[in-house]
């Protein structure tokens, strides 16, 4: 008890004053370190040299493909020249500020949706109602003058950010009564979803891919087609949700029962439990692991090549092969392609943390 | 009602009810749907790959175009879908394209199996082997254990082992996922000899840092006819897409060209009257405007042109036309007579 006592006592300990030049310490204080440190230093310097150079010293700012070969720096003239096909694809050229005004309007859209203050039943209904609306509209016409535009010619980025985006936002509530359905009492939905999540996680994403633009047609009755790209989009949902139900089910077993039993003792049905209590717990630490995976299935959206959909990389890919820039252009065009995914790669992540950050309660 | 609320539910589902068109015809689906839909390669210089304003360009793309000029009397009234060698004959099985002009080689097994049927051959082709000059070999006979490199799947591989087989050499064939790997480590030394189609070896050849190193072998280890494709069961569209492309090479041998083709409306040649739809009514049976022939040439050109535009020595890839040369000049393009 007195031990008990002189340690509650005891004064907090002054946090260790790191010594002078501390910091440079942990990088320069042994002789071993130091070789480390130097030589990371120099290999960073030397890299940095050799990009700078090749971006930007030896870099050709104007001219074609005849004057690029000759230099052997980047060549910036291939990407002005082609961008606006790698972001768009085989959209009509005349109509390409519709797809640019799609993709600012979702990028809007979703800036919007990220701020928690903003999360409302209202939002939700503002998407259904009115942003993907208007985004299809936009991008397929055919009303209010607009010239319409099969999906077959949607491509580039638009593409890209609709088949990843709308598809795990899509993707979001149905893993959620996924999870809630493998969890729950009765047998019959428990098997239901363990047998939907199982099938779906043990099949890699271009054979479900290959299902739905392959073999579907052919099962359909002769003369209806359903769009290419809607059978893609429904694959990836329906895969996207079989990963995310398994996350938030991580998220549910970390939920004490004590808060389910508390909830049903004030009277709350099955639903309000889940949503006003369990849910929000649940979600809330589930969120790292959630961006990881919107992260990679941002990137593996890529797939979709393999059956046909000419998405970013593809128009990247593409452009590469153009005969007057054949074997010209590969490198900048693959770096455009790493710049733009990793720029919403490290947006996402970036928003991951913030989330973490304001969600940070503690129950002390 | 109930069947406004069901097409409805069609349309919100992306359903396309194309019931009553596929019994009636492609031809009449096309002409219902205003474009003709034709499924391409996405990135093959030279036959079908976007210019910088996301325009299809190529070979491959103006048989399509010659086509909706003879359904519509417009060029441009085509859609142009990407395939790939995964998708492209499950496109035009399930009725998402109307005609397959994609370097699709003519074989027995696709032609008996994948319920579909092709066209004429619209361009020969044949897979050779490239090599450095510096090698000093003037024969594949003479590529003894060379590393090949060479793309994955369709015919390529097997058509080189089988060559290989019959004169008993030794190789080792190494494949690569994109062409962009295939040709730097072809170009790096990583393989002896690269194997391709003669016109894709060409394109590769192109690139090089001095085309002059490397030389294509004269061996033409397969034999590569290239053809348009649809569906089979339906001879009025098959005769439609046949017709347009000899209308092409008849054009070429009888000298009409897209910029005299105005004059030669009114030339005496019982032929160009005939095929240009002066005199007789041959696009009726067909199904078709009259003036077929003229929207055809008007459109793309005659058959050397649209070689010579994509193809040929002006361009990048500079193909010599060879065995695609009219049948009077030494080639294989020959047209039955259009009357």
């Amino acid at each position: 008890m007195a031990d008990v006592q002189t340690l509650a006592l005891a004064p907090p300990q002054p946090a260790p004053t790191a010594p002078r030049l501390g910091r440079l310490s942990a990088y320069f204080g042994t002789p071993g370190n130091t070789l480390i440190s130097v030589l990371s230093i120099a290999a960073v310097v030397f890299i940095a040299k050799l990009a700078f150079g090749w971006l930007v010293v030896d870099a050709v700012f104007s001219g074609n493909g005849e004057t690029c070969k000759a230099a052997s720096g980047a060549c910036w003239p291939f990407v002005a020249q082609k961008l606006r096909y790698m972001l768009f694809g085989f959209y009509p050229y005349d109509e390409q500020w519709r797809p640019m005004l799609a993709l600012l309007l979702l990028f809007a859209a979703f800036l919007f949706s990220m701020m928690p203050r903003f999360w409302s039943r209202g939002l939700l209904l503002g998407w259904i109602l009115l942003v993907l609306p208007v985004l299809y509209i936009l991008m397929a016409g055919g009303v209010f003058g607009l010239t319409p535009v099969a999906t077959t010619s949607w491509g580039g980025l638009p593409l890209s950010f609709m088949l990843s985006f709308v598809g795990l936002t899509l993707a979001m509530p149905l893993g959620i009564v996924l999870a809630l359905a493998r969890a729950s009492n009765l047998p019959a939905i428990r098997v239901l979803a363990v047998g939907f999540i199982e099938i779906v996680r043990g099949v890699p994403l271009i054979s479900i891919l290959f299902m739905a633009t392959v073999m579907l047609p052919l099962f359909m009755p002769e003369g209806v087609t359903i769009d290419k790209l809607l059978r893609a989009q429904v694959a990836i949902i329906l895969f996207a949700s079989a990963y995310i139900a398994e996350i938030v089910r991580g998220g549910l077993q970390d939920v004490p029962a004590g808060q389910y039993e508390a909830g049903s003792s004030l009277g709350l049905h099955y639903w309000q439990v889940m949503r006003k209590i369990v849910l929000p717990q649940a979600l809330k630490k589930v969120i790292p692991p959630m961006v990881g995976l919107f992260i990679g299935f941002f990137q593996d959206t890529t797939l979709v090549t393999i059956v046909g959909l000419v998405d970013f990389l593809d128009t990247v890919r593409s452009a590469i092969r153009d005969p007057q820039w054949q074997g010209i252009a590969v490198l900048e065009g693959y770096l455009v392609a790493a710049a733009v995914y990793f720029t919403f790669s490290a947006l996402m992540g970036a928003y991951s943390r913030f989330l973490e950050k304001h969600f940070r309660t503690t129950h002390a | 009602m109930k069947q406004a609320l069901l097409s409805i539910c069609a349309a919100a589902l992306g359903l396309t009810m194309a019931g009553q068109a596929s019994a009636a015809g492609t031809l009449e689906t096309v002409k219902a749907r205003g474009k003709l839909v034709c499924g391409v390669s996405l990135a093959t210089p030279g036959f079908a790959a976007p210019d910088d304003k996301g325009r299809m360009q190529g070979f491959d793309a103006d048989i399509c175009r010659s086509i909706a000029a003879a359904v519509f009397g417009d060029g441009d009234k085509v859609e142009f879908v990407p395939t790939n060698i995964n998708t492209r004959f499950q496109a035009l099985q399930s009725g998402e394209i109307d005609v397959l002009s994609r370097q699709t080689t003519h074989t027995f097994s696709r032609d008996a199996s994948l319920g579909l049927d092709f066209g004429p051959t619209v361009f020969y082709d044949g897979q050779g082997l490239m090599v450095a000059k510096s090698l000093g070999v003037t024969s594949a006979k003479e590529l003894t254990e060379a590393a090949i490199c060479t793309l994955p799947g369709t015919t390529t591989a097997q058509n080189i082992s089988d060559f290989f087989r019959a004169i008993n050499g030794k190789f080792e064939l190494v494949v690569f996922e994109s062409p962009d790997e295939n040709r730097a480590a072809f170009y790096s030394g990583r393989c002896e000899a690269i194997t391709s189609d003669r016109s894709d070896l060409a394109s590769i050849r192109a690139v090089a840092n001095n085309p002059d190193d490397y030389v294509v072998l004269p061996e033409t280890i397969s034999k590569e006819p290239l053809a348009p494709a649809f569906r089979q069961n339906d001879s009025n569209w098959g005769d439609i897409v046949s017709w347009s492309v000899w209308l092409l090479m008849a054009a070429e041998e009888k000298g009409i060209t897209q910029a005299n083709v105005d004059e030669m409306l009114k030339s005496e040649d019982p032929d160009v009257q005939r095929m240009l739809g002066a005199t007789e009514e041959l696009g009726k049976m067909l199904g078709l405007d009259n003036n077929w022939g003229y929207s055809i040439i008007k459109s793309v050109g005659n058959y050397g042109e649209v070689f010579e535009r994509n193809l040929g020595e002006g361009t990048r890839l500079g193909l010599t036309r060879g065995p695609n040369a009219l049948w009077n000049a030494g080639g294989l393009i020959y047209s039955p007579p259009i009357r």
